[in-house]
Parts: structure tokens; C-alpha cells; sequence
């Protein structure tokens, strides 16, 4: 997609003919994906402050109101005086390895932006593996967070990043088979054949959310373990204040923090964009076809639907940290193997079952059938 | 031919190769360990860089996602947890150097030998819908027979990680009552 990019673009501009084409590949490359962090990075910066204006609301307090209007601009303070702080590492730190692992979780989180499908034409690499590579890349975060723990030299912090990798390994099952439905009706990996398959005339309805009792019950199952898989109240045993202190990054300080911190607001991103595209119909909206309007238009508006969706079940996850206590750390692992892998593998079969049955059709479609 | 693709090529190949050295003669299990997760990422763009897109994610996440781990898993539940001195020692120098060594000239001669057919126009397609379908197809007994021994192994661990002498308290995950 890159490379066709850089042929038009050539075409276009005579001038450039003259570069080799993979200059101007690599440089479109980089160009793409310095748009996409830096949307990133503004995301988890605003997301911080609307986590701290959420929690403010439900505990009824005000939350930040000094940084301009409304407090909006808090997390610009943040950011600086992250940036600005000593860089502290323990002196019985394993230096290498505390340094490397923020590095880790932050590239494992973040790498997976680039297949999220913000539009019609607007997704960094439509690549053909697309969920298939998610589930692959964050597995990079797991290693992060357990150097994270055994670098600092500190038993906290080692507990902590214990927790976490077993509680992200075990739900990254779930989560992968909770996601299976999806791709089994959309016969295709790449997220944006995916929510290319949700579309037509059925509105909301064409969703897969909306497919079958299977899929319905699919999208609960994959929110629920995959608000686990990035270790947030109320799966947040990893960091569990009042028993760990803080968890794999206890020791961890300015950037470095922050890129933990970053990572985890990225993860509830990615994990958000993934329900949204497998379930809730990505960027399609009932009675309007984005990709009849005109390219601009039509780019633009399939990224506002998208985000909308998405920055919901972002806020979902906030309103859910602020409502519901911690789960023991035996419980967790109990949701996991007894009751989430044997539902969503039922699930599974159920889907497959289905479009075995039915000829893949859905139950809007079965019904519209009725009626001629 | 060269070109960026052979200079990324080579970058990979000398990433691979020079962190597997580290894994092989550092002392700290650790480090070995993180050295061999640059081993994986290695060998994954060896696999994007010959455009097989699901072999590298494959590589990922059951080599980084799944053995790394399960390494690591192992290194932090020893009793030494602490100690720096976790040693890799090193034993059976001159075997492993011969087998290592005939290795390498059976793979070297099948490289070199015109076995290979060199295409000059490759046109690369989606790999995965083909991939499934042989593994449902033609490869279906060697894809039955490696999940029954992945089951049994799984059985395996879980029967004994559970203690069956009753004077230990079955470390359930029940409610305590």
C-alpha cells in the first residue's frame, strides 16, 4: 500500500523521479507512523485527565479544575513534570534491564495502532493478519512487565510483575477466542475486511454484535477478559495498592513511569478499537455508507464514528475502575480457566455451528428473508 | 542484487546470529533470556523479509508470548530468586562443538547445492487462507497427532502440579469456607 502511495506521488511530482523509490517508501513509512503515535500519544495524555474527571464525578468530587478550562490541559502539566523529574534507579537495580524493559511494554502497546482500521482508507497497514498480529506483538508487554519486576530488585515490584504476566498470559486464551467469532463470519484476519463485513443495509443490525445469540454473548466475554488483559480494576491485582504497593513499577520513575503509565492507557485503547471492529460494525453508522461520500468526507466521518465507539468503551472502562472492588488474586485466575475459556469455546463451536447451519447468514438477515 | 532489502537483510542476519552467541555464553540466565527474545524478533523479520507475514506472528507469539515467558516463569520461581550468581554453566564443550559443526556443514551444503531454484519474478500472495487449508486437508493426521500429545502434556502438568498425599491441603481455588 505504502510502495503504491510513493508511485502516485512520483507520478505526481516529476521531480522526485529521480530518488529511488524505496526513499520515498521508507519516508511515507515513517511519516504514517509518526501521525499515528502522535495521535496516540494525545489520546493517552487527554484519556489520563478524563480518567481523573470520571473518577472525580463518581466519587463526587470536582477532579483536576486549575490547569485551563475545566482542567483540560492537566495533562500537559503531567507530561512536563514527568519529563522533568529525576530519573531515579535503584542502586541495587539490574540497570540494563531496568532500562530496557519501559522500552519493551511501550513498543508492545503502541505497535499495535498500526492496524487499527480509524476510517475507511485511514489505517497505518491493512495488513492481512491484522487480529492475528494484535494478539502476536503484545506479547512483547508480558516480557516488559516481568524485567520490569525482577530488575528493580524489589519484592513488590517482583510479586507484581509476576501477577501480571501470569494473568495476561492466561487471558490473552479468552481473548483470542472470544475474537475467533468475528473472524469465522468475516472470513478474513485483516481487521478492516472485518468491519467491511458489518455493513449493508441492516443499520445496526448488520453488526456482529447483532449476528447470532453466539456473537452477542462473544462481545460481553472478549470485554470482560480483555479489561483483564490490561490489568485494570477491577482485574488490577498486578498493581493492587493495598497489598503490593504499586506493582512491576514501583521502583519506576518520571519518563520511564510514564511510559508504563502511557502503555496502559494505549492498551485500553487497542483493546477498545478491537471490540468496536469485531462487534460494534467499526466505522459503519445505520442509513449512511461512508464509502459512497466523497474521500475526504467520507474518511473523515468513518474516523469520528470510530473514535465515538471506541472512546465509549474507553469510558466504559473508566466508569467500571470507579465502580467495582478488586477480585483476589485466586478468584482472577478462577474466572479465567473455569469460567471464560470453557465459555468462549463453547462459544466458538456455537459460531461455527451456526454458520454451518445457516449458510453464515445472521438472524437480521434470516428474518429480512422472511419478508422477501 | 543489492538493494535495501539485502541491507535489512543482513542487519537481521547479524542480530540473529550475534544475539544468539550472547545466549549461548552469557552466565545469567536472564540475560540469556533477553537475548533470546532479540534471537525471535530476529528470525520474525527474517520471516516478514520473505513476505511469510503468518509464520513471523506465529514466531512471536508462541516463541516471545509462550517459551520466553514460560523461561522467565521458571527463572523467577527457583529458590534463588534473589541471588545474582544464577549460573548457566557450561558442560560438553567438544560433543556439542561436533555436532553442532556437522550440523551446520549439512545445512551449508544444502544451501550452496542447486537444489534451490531461484525465481526472479516472485509475486507474493496472503499466506494464511493457504495454510489453513492444508492444515485441514492434507496435513490433518500430523495436525491431530500434535494437538492429542499437546493435550497430554497439558493433562500431564496439571496432574502434577496437584500434591495427592492428603496430609497437603489440595492448593484449590475454591472459596475458603
Amino acid at each position: 500500500m505504502m510502495e503504491s502511495l510513493a508511485i502516485s506521488l512520483v507520478n505526481a511530482v516529476p521531480v522526485l523521479s529521480g530518488v529511488p523509490l524505496w526513499t520515498i517508501t521508507l519516508l511515507i513509512m515513517v511519516m504514517v507512523a509518526a501521525v499515528v503515535l502522535t495521535f496516540a500519544l494525545t489520546y493517552s495524555g487527554l484519556a489520563t485527565y478524563v480518567e481523573r474527571k470520571v473518577a472525580g464525578d463518581i466519587q463526587a468530587r470536582v477532579g483536576p479544575n486549575r490547569v485551563g478550562p475545566v482542567g483540560i490541559l492537566q495533562f500537559l502539566a503531567d507530561g512536563i513534570k514527568l519529563l522533568l523529574k529525576e530519573d531515579i534507579i535503584p542502586a541495587k537495580a539490574d540497570r540494563f534491564l531496568f532500562v530496557l524493559a519501559p522500552y519493551l511494554v511501550f513498543v508492545g502497546s503502541f505497535a499495535a495502532f498500526v492496524v487499527v482500521p480509524f476510517g475507511v482508507g485511514l489505517i497505518a497497514s491493512d495488513l492481512n493478519i491484522g487480529i492475528y498480529y494484535v494478539m502476536a506483538i503484545t506479547s512483547l508487554v508480558v516480557v516488559g512487565v516481568m524485567l520490569a519486576g525482577w530488575s528493580s530488585n524489589n519484592k513488590w515490584a517482583l510479586l507484581g510483575g509476576m501477577r501480571a504476566a501470569a494473568q495476561i498470559v492466561s487471558y490473552e486464551i479468552p481473548v483470542g477466542m472470544a475474537l475467533l467469532p468475528a473472524v469465522l463470519i468475516a472470513g478474513s484476519l485483516s481487521l478492516q475486511d472485518i468491519v467491511r463485513s458489518q455493513g449493508g443495509l441492516f443499520g445496526i443490525f448488520g453488526w456482529n454484535l447483532f449476528h447470532n445469540p453466539f456473537t452477542f454473548l462473544s462481545f460481553f466475554l472478549y470485554y470482560v477478559a480483555a479489561l483483564a488483559e490490561t490489568n485494570r480494576t477491577p482485574f488490577d491485582i498486578p498493581e493492587a495498592e493495598s497489598e503490593l504497593v504499586s506493582g512491576y513499577h514501583v521502583e519506576y520513575s518520571g519518563i520511564r513511569f510514564a511510559f508504563f503509565f502511557l502503555a496502559e492507557y494505549g492498551d485500553m485503547f487497542v483493546v477498545s478499537a478491537l471490540a468496536t471492529a469485531c462487534f460494534l460494525g467499526g466505522w459503519h453508522v445505520p442509513f449512511l455508507d461512508a464509502e459512497a461520500l466523497p474521500a475526504l468526507w467520507g474518511n473523515l466521518f468513518s474516523l469520528g464514528v470510530f473514535l465515538g465507539k471506541t472512546l465509549s468503551l474507553v469510558v466504559l472502562m473508566m466508569w467500571i475502575r470507579w465502580t467495582l472492588p478488586r477480585l483476589r488474586v485466586d478468584q482472577l485466575m478462577r474466572v479465567a480457566w473455569k469460567y471464560l475459556v470453557p465459555l468462549t469455546f463453547f462459544n466458538l463451536l456455537g459460531v461455527s455451528l451456526w454458520l454451518l447451519l445457516f449458510h453464515g447468514k445472521g438472524i437480521p438477515q434470516m428474518i429480512a428473508s422472511l419478508f422477501g | 542484487m543489492t538493494g535495501p532489502a539485502d541491507v535489512i537483510f543482513y542487519v537481521l542476519a547479524a542480530l540473529t546470529v550475534g544475539s544468539a552467541i550472547f545466549v549461548a555464553t552469557l552466565p545469567n540466565i536472564i540475560y540469556a533470556a533477553v537475548a533470546l527474545l532479540f534471537t525471535f524478533c530476529g528470525v520474525a523479520g527474517l520471516y516478514v523479509l520473505v513476505s511469510a507475514d503468518f509464520l513471523a506472528a506465529t514466531q512471536v507469539l508462541v516463541y516471545v508470548g509462550g517459551i520466553l515467558v514460560l523461561i522467565m516463569f521458571a527463572v523467577f520461581l527457583s529458590n534463588r530468586i534473589s541471588s545474582v550468581k544464577l549460573s548457566n554453566p557450561v558442560h560438553f564443550r567438544l560433543p556439542a562443538a561436533a555436532i553442532c559443526l556437522t550440523l551446520f556443514g549439512v545445512l551449508a551444503y544444502t544451501a550452496i547445492s542447486p537444489a534451490f531454484v531461484l525465481k526472479q519474478e516472485i509475486t507474493y500472495q496472503p499466506t494464511t487462507a493457504r495454510i489453513g487449508e492444508l492444515l485441514m486437508t492434507r496435513y490433518l493426521l500430523p495436525f491431530e497427532v500434535a494437538s492429542v500429545l499437546l493435550l497430554a502434556a497439558l493433562i500431564g502438568a496439571a496432574l502434577l502440579s496437584r500434591p495427592d498425599r492428603p496430609d497437603i491441603p489440595r492448593p484449590d481455588m475454591e472459596e475458603p469456607k
